[in-house]
């Protein structure tokens, strides 16, 4: 992203967003937008996880940190969780991140957490098409040129 | 008599607390004082730049920096020590992670010097003058560094070889630090020379936080009498000790207030606040979305309260600038 | 083995599935995309990747090439993971070095640009080669399985499966919440096309559950909570009492007479009211168990006391009449669950123009299958409200069936029995028939044949939805359809003495507290989601947990039987395995880097966190694997099998390299 050209037009601009969806309800959702042949707005890039509740609040920074214009978080509806309750812990954290970003500077729309159920792929395609025209109008998320990441922490046990 | 390794100490954007924490190694300090030779301390000794300049690179042994890079001139020092020096040591929370200075991210250079030159009360500056990087006055041509927007931590600007946390370090932590400098006997490159564990685990209130706990109120120090014994969190006062780095044997906690993150986060976080925020936002007891918004907006700040020390040395660095403004 | 540089070799197959993928992903470029990815040693595009040669090309690129990881760019992960895994551990390597990337269902199905869905393809199949770099080594987890199962539901979709599975040796729970088993099939007369009597056919499968040693019976019993998981589920009964204990009472239906009531006051549940019956009751004559059952809403010793207790009286010393009787629980572990919890009739007075409630000439399907029957409140013959026999009738299809206001979906059951309560109708009273359709689908085994025999009876079909019902002027008892003929483009008013109302199939109205208690899905409509319409349409998301029967979707008995014994099949051939293989996703602790903060032991739902020494554990076998109080973990001290911090981060920075 840091090379992006600042004459880049906000017609031309096609949003990335990163989708967190749960494995129960919401990626499931999106499996059944793919075989209801469903079309939405092809931006979103889905990183499944088995719960929202495995949602880790740096995974969102980072995508942010990485070049993602937009965030989106599905999980199962309250009370429908496949684990009972990893969805509230999802939420909890949510209300607190969101906050901050705010604070950070990002747009509401940029940042979403949205129970849609195995049954919703009409909602989830409304979601991914709404969100991208959202983010379309508010153009890019960049990070400033002269702001440099920390290098990744590392750790003692390199993966094999 | 061989020669002594040669070390320097330097400061950046920092409150001099870690020049202190240098002065606070007491008897320890003569030990080092014997056992190197110290090139360079702007803060006690009378050398110049231009000393450090005429050595050879590599010549220092150990530069030990503290505080954050928010100028032109402390990013020259950086590299100029960096070059001198074979160990570079970010020393103290600012150098580690940008630090209190580092929340100045949340404005960039504009906003800053509006406010401090132009609009406190305090100011009186009827010609809304602010710093320039050059000025002629009576045909002599006056400089000051460059102010940067954004605040750095050091290893955003150079290559760490290791960092001696805290705000500031504590004494066990130099004096380990020093020692394994001296002796050699040092860990891969890179490290926090620290325990790689959270706060928690030298707490003596550990054991009195129940396993089921939640908060449904967040309680600022002033407003409660904490109890000695009992785990602060599990009192409602927002301890960072679950998300921080241990080594200070839990200081505050034993001055009965809350750990505020200052020794950054363990080496399994990529960004502190994030993970401490996500981690606290957990334990809020409510599951209704407006209960929880309530619970939550107990925690007046919640930027100055999980990034306290490391805004900078965050995944996004920075309040982001809205579009068109200048890096 | 590794390559200098420490990176394993990957292999990347991207798949075409036929044209599904190919014709919106530009597969070819997707390959040499992949194919320039760091660590990636081959990339290969192959049209099924599913298929036996697909799998045999992942297997012999293992052997030859020395692929460590593999990286399948398919369909969704839900249909062929395990597939793949199966190839890549036949191959030689760990399964779980192995990562899948849906660009079918998130992306060639979903989009129409080319460039766009290529490009998508090309960012994820880039996440999941960076991801599979780390993934580790790991062995599915073995648990145990529970012989036992319990059947949720006691109509014909339950009674079949319990049958099944009990005529396999293993040991059923069948529990149903009514006093008898029996379900919607008791009240019918007969069964289409084959005009079976419903009774006939369905009290000897009654009989043989009440007589069978592998089955208990638990009526008046609904399931309260269900805990545990696949193999291994806690599941608690509540038993409503129902005054009269089992095991006493030999249903010799004495007390019934001896009751102080005379004659019945209550609507009677089984004739939908258009019978009475006593506070002390029989469901129906063939209900199993053949015990009798106190309304304790109807019965004056619960609402005075202390009164003559005739039936106490005459039951005697066999004592099974219990006043006293409360709520009890029992607390079940069995291995499976087969869901078989039906429909419910949709309620026709929520369409008001039609009458129902409003006009007694205006019956709904189920209400004439008890007239029709000979046990029912009429005894058989077609006797309506005010007494008459009709001499006209209206049948009208589709209510709450395949309307937007109501239920878009087909009830499926509604055309073939309309044309049998017409043949019942006609048979019994010769009244003149007229069925209003909209559609006459009748798409089973015989029953095309059963349609034609109808109207060769002389039914009259009308192709038109009713408008409108309303009394005939002049205060006749009779009331007048009125409708758009679409086949004669003419609007049509036929008076009629009786109008039979086909109402659709719905769910259960508690079905959303099923639902959240078995932990299944629901879809649009209410009704229970399969795990696959085609490749698992018994099963649900949650292992163990199967369905037969309407509470997945309208259908008729045939189907559901069919479904039962499906249902039954996959049961057993779950419990017969003896074990169940588990995702190994669990969350384990970094043990020297827990300070023992305590803040993921609160998030574990499934209490697999304790502190002992001051560390977090994780119990594996408690641990679901949901990953939340990985999230939570201030220190990042807790890990995840397949998920972990490293996996995730690489993926994020994979999907986002192109920005």
């Amino acid at each position: 992203m840091s090379d992006t050209d600042t004459t880049e037009t906000a017609a031309a601009f096609e949003p990335t967003i990163v989708a967190f969806f749960c494995n129960w309800c919401t990626y499931l959702a999106a499996d059944l937008a793919g075989t209801s042949r469903m079309k939405y707005a092809p931006n979103a890039r889905i990183i499944r996880v088995m719960c929202s509740g495995r949602v880790d609040p740096q995974f969102v920074f980072d995508a942010f940190a990485k070049g993602a214009d937009g965030v989106l978080i599905g999980g199962c509806h309250p009370g429908d969780c496949h684990y009972q309750e990893g969805n509230t812990k999802a939420l909890r954290r949510f209300t607190l991140l969101r906050r901050m970003l705010t604070d950070l500077g990002v747009e509401e729309e940029r940042i979403r957490l949205e129970w849609i159920s195995a049954a919703e792929a009409d909602r989830l395609r409304d979601v991914m098409n709404e969100m991208a025209d959202q983010i379309r109008a508010l153009g890019p998320f960049r990070l400033p040129d002269g702001a440099v990441a920390p290098a990744a922490p590392r750790r003692e046990e390199v993966p094999a | 008599m061989t020669a002594k390794p040669k070390v320097a100490f330097y400061w950046l954007a920092s409150c001099g607390g870690c020049e202190e924490a240098v002065v606070d190694l007491a008897e320890d300090l003569l030990g080092v004082a014997d056992a190197v030779d110290i090139v360079f301390w702007p803060v006690a000794l009378d050398s110049k730049r231009a000393d450090v300049e005429a050595m050879e690179d590599g010549e220092i042994l150990a530069a030990f920096v503290n505080g954050a890079v928010r100028t032109d001139e402390q990013e020259e020092m950086v590299h100029l020590l960096r070059r001198k020096a074979r160990v570079m040591v970010a020393f103290g929370s600012c150098s580690h992670m940008g630090g209190i200075p580092g929340l100045a991210n949340l404005w960039d250079k504009e906003a800053i010097f509006d406010r401090v030159y132009r609009t406190s009360p305090t100011t009186d500056n009827p010609d809304g003058v602010v710093p320039k990087t050059e000025y002629a006055s009576n045909g002599h041509r006056v400089t000051l560094p460059g102010f940067h927007d954004t605040v750095r931590a050091l290893d955003q600007v150079t290559t760490v070889d290791y960092v001696v946390p805290g705000c500031a370090p504590t004494p066990n932590i130099i004096a380990a630090a020093v020692g394994a400098l001296l002796s050699g006997d040092l860990p891969p490159a890179g490290t926090v020379l620290a325990p790689d564990v959270a706060l928690c685990s030298e707490c003596d209130r550990r054991d009195t936080k129940p396993d089921d706990l939640t908060i449904t109120e967040f309680k600022r120090p002033h407003q409660i009498i904490a109890d000695e014994d009992t785990c602060l969190l599990a009192q409602g006062l927002l301890c960072l000790g679950p998300a921080t780095r241990a080594g200070c044997g839990a200081l505050c906690i034993g001055a009965n207030m809350p750990c505020t993150g200052c020794f950054g986060p363990t080496s399994s976080v990529r960004d502190h606040g994030a993970k401490a925020a996500g981690a606290i936002a957990s334990l809020v007891g409510a599951d209704d979305p407006e209960e929880i918004e309530r619970i939550l907006s107990t925690i007046p700040d919640p930027i100055g309260t999980f990034y306290r020390y490391g805004l900078p040395h965050s995944l996004l660095v920075r309040k982001r600038q809205p579009a068109g403004a200048t890096e | 083995m590794r390559e200098p540089n420490g990176t394993p070799r990957i292999g990347v197959y991207v798949c075409h599935c036929g044209t599904n993928i190919a014709s919106t992903v530009d597969v070819a470029a997707v390959r040499d995309a992949a194919e320039s990815l760091p660590g990636v040693v081959l990339s290969r595009d192959y049209k099924y990747m599913c298929s036996d040669p697909g799998q045999e090309l992942i297997k012999h690129d293992i052997a030859e090439f020395g692929l460590e990881r593999v990286v399948v760019a398919s369909c969704s992960p839900c249909l062929h993971e395990e597939t793949f895994r199966g190839a890549v551990g036949e191959g030689g390597i760990n399964p779980y070095f192995f990562q899948m990337v849906n660009i079918r269902e998130h992306d060639s199905w979903v989009h129409r640009d080319i460039a766009a869905a290529t490009a998508k393809a090309n960012d994820l199949i880039r996440a999941a080669v960076r991801r599979v770099r780390f993934h580790e080594p790991l062995e599915p987890r073995r648990v145990p399985i529970d012989p036992r199962v319990m059947v949720v539901g006691g109509g014909i979709a339950g009674i079949h499966a319990a049958l099944t599975l009990a005529n396999a040796g293993k040991q059923v729970y069948l529990v149903e919440r009514e006093p008898s088993i029996g379900g919607h099939m008791a009240m019918f007369d007969k069964t289409f096309p084959t005009l079976d009597c419903a009774a006939c056919i369905l009290t000897p499968k009654m009989t043989q559950v009440r007589a069978h040693p592998n089955i208990q019976i638990m009526t008046m019993s609904e399931v309260e909570e269900v805990s545990g998981f696949v193999g291994d589920y806690r599941v608690r009964v509540k038993h409503h009492p129902r005054f009269v204990i089992e095991d006493a009472c030999v249903g010799c239906l004495e007390c019934i007479d001896a009751c102080v009531f005379r004659n019945g006051k209550t609507p009677d549940e089984f004739n939908l009211g258009l019978s009475k019956r006593k506070p002390i009751y029989i469901p129906f004559p063939q209900a199993v168990p053949q015990v009798v059952v106190i309304d304790p809403e109807a019965c004056i010793e619960f609402r005075a006391g202390c009164r003559k207790k005739t039936c106490v009286e005459v039951c005697a010393e066999r004592n099974a009449i219990d006043f006293q009787q409360e709520v009890t629980y029992d607390e079940v572990t069995v291995g499976a669950i087969i869901l078989a919890t039906g429909f419910q009739a949709f309620e026709a007075s929520r369409l008001p123009q039609y009458g129902y409630g409003r006009l007694d000439a205006v019956y709904t399907a189920l209400e004439v299958e008890r007239l029709v029957n000979a046990s029912g409140p009429t005894e058989g013959s077609i006797v309506l409200r005010d007494g008459s026999t009709p001499t006209s009738i209206g049948i009208i299809h589709c209510i709450g069936s395949r309307d937007k206001n109501t239920n878009e979906y087909c009830s499926r059951v509604c055309c073939m029995y309309s044309l049998k309560l017409a043949h019942l109708l006609k048979e019994k009273t010769d009244a003149e028939i007229y069925e209003f359709y909209i559609d006459m689908r009748t798409p089973g085994k015989g029953f095309e044949e059963f349609y034609n025999r109808v109207e060769e009876e002389g039914v009259h079909f009308i192709r038109g939805k009713v408008a409108d019902v309303y009394p005939e002027a002049g205060n006749t008892g009779r009331v007048v359809l009125q409708a758009e003929d679409t086949l004669a483009g003419m609007v049509r008013k036929i008076p009629v003495d009786m109008v039979v109302l086909a109402t659709g199939l719905e769910p259960q109205p508690d079905a959303e507290d099923v639902r959240r208690t078995f932990n299944i899905t629901c879809g649009s409509g209410g009704f229970f989601t399969e795990r696959h319409p085609k490749l698992a349409p018994v099963s649900t998301f949650t292992d163990g947990v199967f369905l037969a029967g309407a509470c997945q979707g309208p259908k008729d008995i045939p189907d559901t039987v069919a479904q039962a014994g499906a249902a039954a099949a996959e049961a057993l051939a779950l419990i017969d395995a003896g074990h169940i293989e588990l995702e190994p996703n669990t969350a384990f602790v970094v043990e020297e880097r827990c300070s023992g903060c305590r803040t993921c032991v609160g998030m574990c739902p499934f209490s697999a966190i304790s502190i002992v020494d001051g560390k977090a554990v994780i119990n594996e076998v408690l641990c679901k694997g949901c990953g939340t109080c990985v999230a939570a973990c201030p220190s990042g001290a807790i890990r995840q099998n397949l998920f972990e911090d490293e996996e995730i981060f690489e993926e994020i920075l994979g999907v986002l390299t192109h920005v």
